[in-house]
């Protein structure tokens, strides 16, 4: 096997390893920092984005049924 | 030419599944039947139907922008690869429900079951599901409440609020009531529920402080203490003195349930909530999986008949006839209305093309189809009369291994008292008799497969005790989550009236609006415990009828909105099982209050005790008067609430007629879809401009 073909393959579980992690956070409602943190910087350079750890207890917080009572997952 | 080959393979490999099932004949059928006749068919409905109804009749269109890419904030508004999302919402979608349902469901054989959990999912579950993704996806992402206010107006909007609260009530009392009938009298289970309390705080502090954001970590940890937990609670379940001061009764077991739910629901989210939220959702998944790869490896037989006797309603798991009882009780696999909500929650938020809708919406539904089967598989493996004896009430079957295997004898499922204390030794508990509400069922039918394939006999009292702790300890994040969800309902009713008791901030509103939100699946809970015919038996089908009503509410709201879009031509694609699930809840409502056997019906039972009473008698299973006075004032709540959600139905049946007939007098399109924003134009709206 040349070397382009097995840089390829690890590319490959790589991207599906971080495929994978995301997924896995996002099913407990933790989306992804540096997507938000891009955003951010792109879109809004004049407001400071939240921190990591700010961002976290933000998806924390906004997961669990808030205001309007809404359900986000089924209870049953 | 391929794919013509291909898909009629699929089809005839499929229909053999189907005649092995249906033509067993008196032999036993391997279990991996089943599995091939259910993957055939989601393979064939996803590929055909699936795609006629995203192609047909949503049209959805990949150039025209989604509401994640139009409000892209990086935060609810974030375009999400399609398979991710898959995960995120099939995580939503799967709770405890596909576990309980088919289980119940198995006493008339595991062929209806089987049938409604595939036909139900491709007619009406995941169309439900699909469509409420493409409504609330084509409006910004706005929640079923709100689509409903918005297609049939302010009134219907309303009524669906109070429908939801009540469902929610009764669901957490069934549920709650699944976790007491499953530790009643097991030190073992009692033990690992409670360490998962400290291990959630434990993780909670660790996340909020010592390293947030690294739920992988903290999961790990918590995964390696709750294994510890469980493999400890055997040691702690054979010690003479905590053994005796964990082996806890139904009662002590309900009102331990209602002050945790009190005290969970009003700790902030990120001590207890979210970190067992993490513990559940993973045990979860991990659960489905390895018991799929169980059932491949290990393809058990099933013991169970393709059909029993109890078709005809006189079976002891629940009262009733196959139509409409089977419908109600398997719920959650075939179709669920929360499902709604979850597809008009954050979902569409995400969504980063039209066309993703197909897999998202109708694919995880199919997905959750096959949890149902699982469960279904799990509890046919089991011997009939071990099925039985787990299922059926004390006041059916008696309180000893001999009576029990007498009574289920004489049914025709043979079965000896030896077995039936055999298997309780084998899962590591004093008795199986009586444990009603499925999850023991689940539990003893995936120790039975999994065991086969890890560590044997030896391993079967813990596989037994996993089963357990992760339905509890799901159920118990739902309880707490759900008690919010009330909460938050009640506050918004009561600030209607006095404004200062609507503020979510105030701690004096907030206790009070969970207090109250407690007290009403507390009542219901206890109720149910105390009821000497087991409780299951009423909760269970109001749960089921209230469930299965939030779909048909689903669905007439889809209906309402092709008619708005004038395809009138495809209008069948959700009338239909709007039609069928509306006929099914009523009728299942109505023989629920009315019937005069009473066995089913609730006045019928109340008319009944309430005679005995006259007469000063006492009827089994009750033991006092007092305890008959319990039962005709239960009945008559019981029927209070079927009367309720009939008549919730029938409010939305008639908005839904109403909102019909006028969109179909309307010469044009009158869907309130948002803005169409399309791909190639790269324009950029900030708010979505509404038009009638």
């Amino acid at each position: 096997m040349n070397n382009t073909r097995l840089h390829q393959i690890t590319q490959q579980g790589r991207l599906l390893w971080q495929r994978s992690v995301e997924t896995a956070r996002l099913m407990v409602g933790v989306g992804d920092y540096e997507r938000y943190r891009e955003h951010m910087l792109s879109h809004h350079p004049d407001v400071a984005p939240m921190s990591e750890a700010e961002y976290f207890r933000h998806c924390q917080q906004s997961r669990y049924p808030g205001k309007d009572g809404n359900i986000k997952r089924c209870p049953c | 030419m391929m794919s013509v080959l291909l898909w009629t393979g699929v089809a005839a490999i499929g229909a053999l599944a189907f005649a092995m099932l249906a033509l067993a004949n008196g032999e036993t059928v391997n279990a991996l039947w089943l599995v091939v006749a259910a993957v055939s068919t989601y393979a064939i409905t996803y590929r055909f139907y699936a795609r006629f109804i995203a192609t047909r009749v949503m049209e959805l269109n990949d150039r025209r922008l989604t509401p994640a890419e139009r409000h892209n904030d990086g935060l609810d508004y974030v375009p999400t690869h399609k398979w991710v999302l898959f995960g995120h919402h099939f995580a939503a979608i799967a709770g405890a429900g596909p576990l309980v349902g088919p289980v119940l469901a198995a006493q008339m054989g595991y062929l209806p079951g089987t049938l409604w959990i595939l036909v139900g999912v491709v007619i009406a579950g995941a169309v439900q599901d699909a469509m409420i993704l493409f409504a609330s996806t084509r409006r910004d992402g706005r929640s079923l409440g709100e689509m409903m206010r918005l297609e049939m107006g302010n009134t219907a909007g309303l009524i669906g609020m109070l429908g939801i609260l009540a469902i929610v009530v009764i669901l957490l009392a069934v549920l709650g009531m699944v976790v007491v009938k499953a530790l009643v009298g097991s030190p073992w289970g009692v033990f690992t529920l409670l360490a998962t309390v400290p291990i959630a705080i434990l993780m909670g502090v660790y996340s909020r402080w010592w390293r947030p954001g690294k739920v992988g970590e903290v999961s790990v940890i918590g995964f390696v203490l709750l294994m510890l937990a469980l493999w400890y609670g055997s040691v702690v379940a054979q010690d003479p003195q905590w053994g005796q001061w964990l082996d806890l009764k139904g009662e002590t077991l309900a009102i331990g349930l209602i002050i945790y739910g009190f005290i969970a629901a009003v700790l902030p989210v990120w001590l207890l909530l979210a970190p067992r939220d993490y513990l559940s959702t993973f045990l979860k998944i991990g659960t489905i999986i390895a018991l799929a790869i169980g059932i491949v490896l290990v393809a058990p037989p099933l013991k169970m008949q393709a059909v029993t006797r109890f078709i005809d309603g006189s079976g002891p798991v629940f009262a009733g006839s196959l139509f409409p009882f089977l419908f109600i009780t398997i719920a959650c696999g075939a179709v669920s209305g929360f499902h709604a909500l979850v597809s008009s929650g954050t979902t569409p938020k995400m969504l980063e093309r039209e066309s993703h809708i197909r897999t998202i919406g109708y694919g995880a539904m199919l997905m959750e189809s096959f949890v149902a089967i699982m469960a279904l598989i799990a509890a046919c493996v089991l011997e009939p009369g071990v099925y039985f004896a787990l299922n059926s009430s004390p006041a059916v079957i008696g309180k000893t291994v001999e009576e029990a295997a007498q009574v289920i004898s004489s049914w025709g499922f043979v079965v000896t008292p030896e077995m039936l204390s055999q298997m309780a030794r084998d899962v590591g508990e004093a008795s199986i008799l009586s444990r009603t509400g499925g999850a023991p069922t689940f539990a003893v039918g995936m120790a039975k497969i999994l065991a086969d394939m890890i560590g044997g006999q030896a391993m079967m009292a813990f596989w037994y005790h996993f089963a357990i702790l992760f339905e509890a300890l799901f159920i118990l994040t739902t309880l707490d989550a759900g008690t919010r969800v009330c909460r938050f309902l009640i506050q918004d009713l009561l600030g209607t009236a006095v404004p200062s008791l609507g503020n979510t901030q105030s701690w004096g509103a907030n206790i009070l609006a969970t207090a109250l939100a407690v007290s009403a699946w507390g009542w219901f809970l206890y109720q149910g415990v105390t009821d000497p015919f087991g409780g299951i038996n009423s909760l269970w089908a109001l749960f089921g009828i209230a469930n299965q009503m939030l779909a048909g509410m689903a669905l007439l709201l889809a209906t309402v909105i092709l008619v708005r879009m004038k395809k009138m031509r495809y209008v069948w694609v959700t009338a239909v099982p709007a039609c069928w699930i509306l006929i099914v809840t009523l009728t299942a409502g109505w023989q629920k209050v009315f019937s005069p056997d009473p066995k089913i019906g609730f006045l019928s039972h109340a008319e009944k005790f309430a005679a005995a009473i006259e007469r000063q008698e006492v009827l089994a299973p009750a033991r006092s008067l007092q305890q008959m006075q319990q039962v005709v004032f239960n009945d008559r709540v019981d029927a209070v609430m079927a009367l309720f959600f009939i008549g919730v139905v029938l409010a939305m049946l008639v908005y839904a007629v109403r909102a019909i007939i006028q969109a179909h007098r309307h010469p044009g399109s009158t869907v309130s879809e948002s803005v169409v924003v399309w791909r190639a134009e790269q324009a950029w709206r900030e708010e979505a401009v509404w038009h009638e």
